[in-house]
């Protein structure tokens, strides 16, 4: 795992289900994980504010929702603020950007898996969870052509398949991993 | 070798900003890279360039084109009430305040095409005060401008800013504020009677009025720290005292040079009142 010892951000998008894989994720990271994590998750934007609290709950990582040009830190867990894309400077400080939606979302994954690749490269593992749309294919199928690692949460597990479905057909199936799976990846970085 | 999505070279990027400067005196140097980049990007692949070489051509020998590219890697998304809690703290906490004043002057930098300027004049007419008022708007953009001052919008946006206007304290009928016709809306005159339009580069324009509040709401976010500085400089300049300050739902005057000038007003709407 010589390469993996050099991933430096991760990154995680999910949309309907994806909720309740990072809820069995998170509480099972090592307590010394000290990469930082960037989510990007499809959410309403009238009944926000919950999902900060409902993931620190889960985790003694620090999570909190993330402000333009804050550096990205080790110890924190970065939530894409609703109605906003994500976006990674080149300085791995993050920018916010309130232009049209894409593949109907803001946060889109695609955009904040595209822009993260671009600075990160091959130090950068994508993770794709449940959801019911195909944002973040075209943004794991970049990362994966820079040499950034992809994972795909296995569809058996997904509450809502459609979104690990689409990214496995465009990418490849060897990139798929069960929570438990995912759980180990990361606790192995 | 490193580049934007595999498609144009950072250096390449950077001389493009460089040389965009020199030949029209639009400085995106400051700009947040990230998402200029990738509007850029998605400008050129759009337009189907048989090189980036042709690319950099057009854009340099056809002011038209520029200015068109000006206005697609710039970001106008915008609505009418957008954030309908921002509009109701305005409407119910801001001008009564400035009802008191016998002249009142709001300002708009970065306008886009005007959807916040023609909802702030719909609550200043409902608080009796528009006669009073003049709406300032501006953008670096000329297009996006002169599309502000048409007052006229899609017809199919009215149902959700009549949403919005509604859950922003709006009592009346929205439709009231506009004449449909086919798939335009043109809104009173009355309003753009009290608005006046104007070019206004804020990287490189300076201070033109004092005003009592000014509104730049998801502009800063495009901007590097420093050039937010000199953003945030202008307006204190550019703000009577008392007056007030309402940035979009993300940004903030913490950490700059003007935020001890300053009290928070209504801190989750982002909206500062300047106490010198």
């Amino acid at each position: 795992m010589a390469q993996d010892e050099m991933i430096e951000l991760v990154i995680i998008g999910g949309s309907s289900g994806s909720l309740d894989a990072l809820l069995k994720i998170l509480p099972k990271l090592r307590a010394d994980f000290t990469i930082p994590i960037v989510i990007v998750m499809h959410r309403n934007i009238s009944s926000d504010s919950m999902l900060e609290e409902v993931l620190a709950s889960r985790t003694i990582l620090k999570v909190v929702e993330a402000e333009e040009k804050e550096t990205v830190t080790s110890g924190y867990i970065y939530i894409a603020p609703p109605d906003y894309h994500l976006l990674i400077e080149k300085d791995h400080t993050i920018s916010l950007d309130y232009s049209e939606k894409v593949n109907y979302s803001r946060p889109s994954i695609d955009v904040s898996f595209e822009s993260a690749a671009d600075v990160y490269r091959e130090k950068l593992a994508c993770i794709i969870l449940s959801g019911a749309n195909a944002d973040g294919t075209k943004g794991i199928v970049y990362a994966k052509s820079v040499g950034s690692k992809i994972i795909i949460q296995d569809t058996k597990e997904a509450i809502v398949p459609f979104m690990p479905e689409h990214a496995i057909a465009h990418t490849s199936s060897d990139n798929v991993l069960s929570i438990a799976g995912i759980i180990s990846f990361l606790n192995a970085l | 070798m490193t580049s934007i999505a595999g498609k144009i070279e950072w250096e390449e990027f950077e001389n493009l900003l460089v040389d965009i400067t020199d030949q029209y005196g639009y400085d995106f140097s400051q700009y947040s890279k990230a998402s200029l980049q990738r509007r850029i990007l998605s400008f050129y692949l759009k337009g189907r360039f048989t090189s980036y070489k042709d690319f950099k051509n057009r854009l340099f020998s056809d002011a038209n084109f520029f200015m068109y590219f000006v206005e697609e890697v710039t970001v106008n998304v915008t609505e009418m009430f957008r954030d309908p809690h921002f509009y109701k703290v305005l409407r119910e906490k801001i001008l009564p305040i400035l009802s008191t004043y016998p002249f009142i002057r709001i300002w708009h930098a970065g306008c886009s095409t005007g959807e916040e300027v023609y909802s702030m004049a719909i609550m200043l007419k409902e608080a009796n005060i528009l006669h009073k008022s003049l709406l300032y708007a501006t953008d670096l953009n000329p297009t996006v401008v002169e599309s502000a001052k048409s007052g006229i919008f899609k017809v199919s946006s009215m149902q959700q800013y009549s949403e919005n206007y509604i859950n922003s304290g709006g009592q009346k009928d929205f439709s009231t504020y506009y004449r449909a016709n086919y798939n335009l809306a043109k809104f009173d005159e009355e309003l753009t009677s009290r608005m006046v339009f104007s070019t206004h580069n804020l990287v490189s324009d300076s201070s033109f009025n004092e005003f009592q509040l000014i509104l730049c709401r998801n502009v800063l976010i495009y901007f590097e720290k420093k050039l937010q500085s000199r953003v945030l400089e202008l307006f204190d300049k550019s703000l009577d005292n008392l007056g007030f300050l309402a940035l979009g739902s993300k940004e903030s005057i913490k950490f700059s040079s003007i935020a001890s000038l300053y009290v928070p007003f209504d801190a989750k709407e982002k909206i500062w009142r300047k106490m010198k």
